[in-house]
């Protein structure tokens, strides 16, 4: 099916923390969706398809609220940060197959004035990963929390590996050196150097509070159709070559892995790039879901920019910054523009695609990826070309 | 270690296999789920064994010995009852049978610790019905 969906239309609400978005869960959602779909040349009310967020809304009040009278095809992909990218290949199926033909992704949420993440983690056991397991046997020992979860696997990649603080603070540095180029990013106007890195409060060792994502309030939203259909739509359409999407194993417990690194990723990335016909040297740039920056060396590992064991120096002298080898995030990222689940990842993708990605452009951008990161590593990716 | 009513961090629901698991520890013994078929020992406890298929198993008796094999070192409670804990080290421990499992290393500083630090359990009567597995340095 390579080539034979597409992104046509792009929306986001403004990203924000004090004093907050002041509209509800939904309504922000709403705002993403309706700017996503009019982008696309498209009526809320032709939009057939939903593919909300997990556990951020129902796809029955997103109809009913965007006026959509023809709905046929509601799914989500249970796999937290990755069901974005994820959810590319899944409506890219819907769209080919006829079982829908305009899909729209919507998140969103308000990640710093409503519920934070931590009080969503202590309080309510459905949305833990591993759900009981955690409660069971990681709540009673204060292993309660995201950065403590995957901070355990970057210390066995700095033991076995030798990577170091520095180069996760490259990481970090470099998403907040592209969000000083996105007025839209909640960093803007606010540089940050290693120093500044490195001087941190740790907060899960080896994870300093600048390795953590930002929590924000705000939305994105994306619409999908067929190539042929985008044909008729005024838009540049932005073919989703392939996707893929897989867990690690254990997906339901993190410790007992026997390769503590190979996770959803590992066998989603070689799939992507099989069916998308290209390498990873095809690649112009990454939109590499950064909920940590051990995470972003990871994935890069995984997907195959680099060996495992050389992300480390993968990521230092510039190589991941706009101009470098491989752009990565060039809109700051969870890390520094705002937390929005991996949807602005997607929105970041098509305007770069599109040559519409105003003083942050990638030279002669064709083909660029998005990944997805969930749970306790659920990996997805989606390859995309202009 | 503490009064019953004074423990405020979450406890495990005893139900189901945390019950038992939970269970042994209160009586000193750290047991984990071994397929009677293939002799795979396993944690968490599951309903079948993956390697084999097998849904017959015991509750075998584990040495108690294991080492260090990752941690990380919370220097910001991100759960309210770890407040007052702070800085503190939740440890994956690698079982001599294999085994891994999430807990903490009571008589060691976070910044003491290292991967393949040999340590042995220890149980922590947290209230009148929940008892931990926790560890201390072993000797190597």
């Amino acid at each position: 099916m390579a080539g034979q969906a597409c992104i046509v239309g792009i929306g986001e609400t403004d990203y924000c923390r004090k004093p907050g978005s002041g509209m509800s869960q939904l309504g922000l959602q709403l705002t993403a969706a309706v700017r996503a779909i009019r982008e696309a040349g498209l009526e809320p009310a032709e939009i057939d398809g939903i593919m909300p967020f997990p556990n951020l809304g129902r796809a029955e009040e997103f109809a009913a609220n965007l006026g959509c009278e023809n709905l046929r095809f509601a799914a989500t992909v249970h796999m937290g940060g990755a069901a974005p990218a994820a959810s590319l290949q899944a409506a890219a199926a819907a769209v080919t197959s006829g079982m829908a033909s305009h899909v729209l992704l919507p998140a969103g949420w308000n990640g710093y004035s409503g519920a934070r993440v931590r009080q969503t983690v202590a309080q309510d056991l459905a949305s833990i990963p591993g759900g009981a397991i955690a409660r069971d046997y990681y709540l009673p020992f204060g292993f309660t929390a995201p950065p403590q979860w995957y901070s355990v696997i970057a210390r066995r990649h700095m033991h076995e590996f030798g990577t170091k603080p520095e180069q996760l603070g490259a990481i970090a540095v470099t998403m907040r050196k592209h969000a000083q180029l996105n007025p839209r990013a909640v960093m803007h106007g606010k540089p940050m150097t290693l120093d500044d890195y490195l001087a941190s409060p740790m907060l899960a060792d080896p994870y300093r509070f600048f390795d953590c994502c930002l929590e924000t309030d705000g939305a994105a939203a994306v619409v999908v159709t067929s190539a042929e259909r985008a044909r008729d739509l005024p838009g540049k359409p932005i073919a989703i070559l392939s996707g893929a999407c897989g867990q690690p194993y254990p997906a339901d417990e993190i410790t007992n892995r026997e390769d503590i690194f190979r996770t959803g990723l590992t066998i989603a990335a070689p799939e992507a790039f099989a069916k998308a016909g290209i390498t990873p040297g095809d690649v112009d740039f990454a939109m590499i879901y950064d909920c940590f920056t051990f995470e972003v060396l990871q994935q890069l590992e995984e997907v195959g920019f680099c060996k495992r064991g050389e992300g480390g120096s993968f990521v230092e002298g510039g190589r991941i910054e706009l101009g470098g080898e491989l752009p990565v995030n060039t809109h700051g990222g969870l890390l520094s523009e705002a937390h929005v689940l991996g949807m602005s990842h997607i929105v970041e993708a098509v305007r770069q695609l599109r040559g519409e990605a105003e003083g942050r452009q990638v030279e002669n951008a064709e083909i660029g990826i998005v990944t997805g990161w969930g749970d306790f590593g659920d990996g997805s990716i989606a390859i995309l070309r202009r | 270690m503490s009064e019953a009513s004074a423990y405020t961090k979450p406890l495990p629901e005893l139900e189901g296999h945390a019950r038992e698991f939970y269970g042994f520890c209160k009586q000193r013994e750290l047991r984990f789920q071994r397929c009677t078929k293939c002799r795979a020992w396993r944690h968490v406890p599951r309903e079948m064994c993956a390697g084999c298929g097998s849904t017959e198993w015991e509750w075998a008796r584990a040495s108690g010995r294991g080492s260090v094999f990752t941690w990380t070192v919370v220097g910001r409670a991100l759960h309210p009852a770890f407040q007052e804990d702070t800085p503190y080290a939740p440890v994956v421990v690698e079982m001599e049978e294999g085994v891994r499992l999430l807990s903490q290393v009571v008589d060691c500083p976070p910044e003491a610790l290292e991967i393949g630090m040999p340590v042995e359990v220890v149980f922590d009567d947290v209230t009148d019905e929940v008892t931990l597995p926790k560890f201390r340095r072993a000797p190597a």
